[in-house]
């Protein structure tokens, strides 16, 4: 029933990306071409969904606990660091030279545009360079 | 390549796409982000950890095929990008999103509506940086 559940919530994010425009690369590019051919609808997405999400959150987040889960998984943090500005900053460059991010990206697997599979994969490539570099740096501290 | 601009289709879709967000928050108390979502079944932490994160990017990838059943015609994807590029780009995406812990939909969605301090500044950061890339690929080295 859980699996259901998530399944159908995967669904109606993959058919809301789908006819959004996020699921296009062109129209992704074209929204950050403001000194070009510039579309300005991906605005509208980021609006629609910040203004429902919190409308949302307000309803959910006052209840006790989700309906299937233990407790709200909320990020705590509230300190800007190194980390967060960086690497956000470098997660531009990447969405500016490929057109795709990462929940763009997802749903467009299911078309089986050939693009968007070596988009993922070299997504996954990066996420696991990462992780490997973490670890492996926490594993030199920890001997040191 | 220029597109039309959607205002209504791209308002409903990002309605949509914040509807998933409450629903996913209302059972399984989970932020919907995709770099979240994608990590979790990189590196599974058990099996009930792994399955939902599973059937939710099972769900996203059904999306296209369900609006070609509703509509007639599946979503409009044009890339105007090449393969070194997309390969280039989607390592840098990579790598920025686990550095920043989050991209357009745990930032851009969940954490704004959330007023969260670190994702304003992340999502502020990524669509400076976003913008600029885009116009030294097509004005400067491009054009």
């Amino acid at each position: 029933m859980r699996l259901v559940i998530c399944y159908i919530i995967g669904l109606v994010f993959g058919v809301g990306i789908s006819i959004s425009g996020m699921a296009n690369p062109a129209k992704v590019l074209n929204f950050f071409d403001v000194a070009g051919i510039w579309d300005p609808s991906l605005i509208f997405v980021m609006g629609g969904a910040v203004v429902v999400t919190f409308i949302g959150y307000r309803v959910v987040l006052r209840r006790p606990a989700p309906l299937l889960g233990q407790g709200f998984q909320l990020p705590t943090r509230r300190d800007l660091d190194l980390p967060l500005i960086g690497g956000s900053a470098v997660f531009g460059v990447g969405w500016g030279i490929a057109g795709f991010c990462p929940g763009g990206a997802l749903p467009v697997l299911g078309t089986g545009r050939s693009e968007v599979f070596v988009f993922v994969a070299a997504l996954l490539v990066g996420i696991f360079a990462v992780n490997t570099l973490r670890r492996s740096l926490a594993a030199r501290s920890a001997t040191v | 390549m220029e597109t039309l601009f959607t205002p209504w289709q791209s308002l409903g879709g990002g309605a949509l796409i914040g509807v998933a967000s409450v629903l996913l928050m209302a059972t399984m108390g989970r932020i919907m982000g995709a770099t979240g979502i994608l990590a979790g079944l990189l590196y599974p932490a058990g099996w009930s950890d792994w399955s939902w994160r599973a059937a939710v990017l099972a769900g996203m990838a059904s999306g296209p095929l369900a609006v070609s059943l509703l509509t007639g015609h599946m979503p409009v994807v044009q890339v105007p990008v090449s393969t070194p590029m997309l390969i280039v780009g989607g390592f840098i995406v990579g790598v920025g999103v686990t550095f920043g812990s989050g991209c357009t939909s745990g930032h851009g969605v969940c954490g704004m509506a959330r007023l969260s301090p670190r994702s304003i500044a992340a999502v502020i950061t990524f669509m400076i940086t976003t913008g600029l890339t885009v116009y030294v690929v097509r004005h400067i080295i491009g054009g």
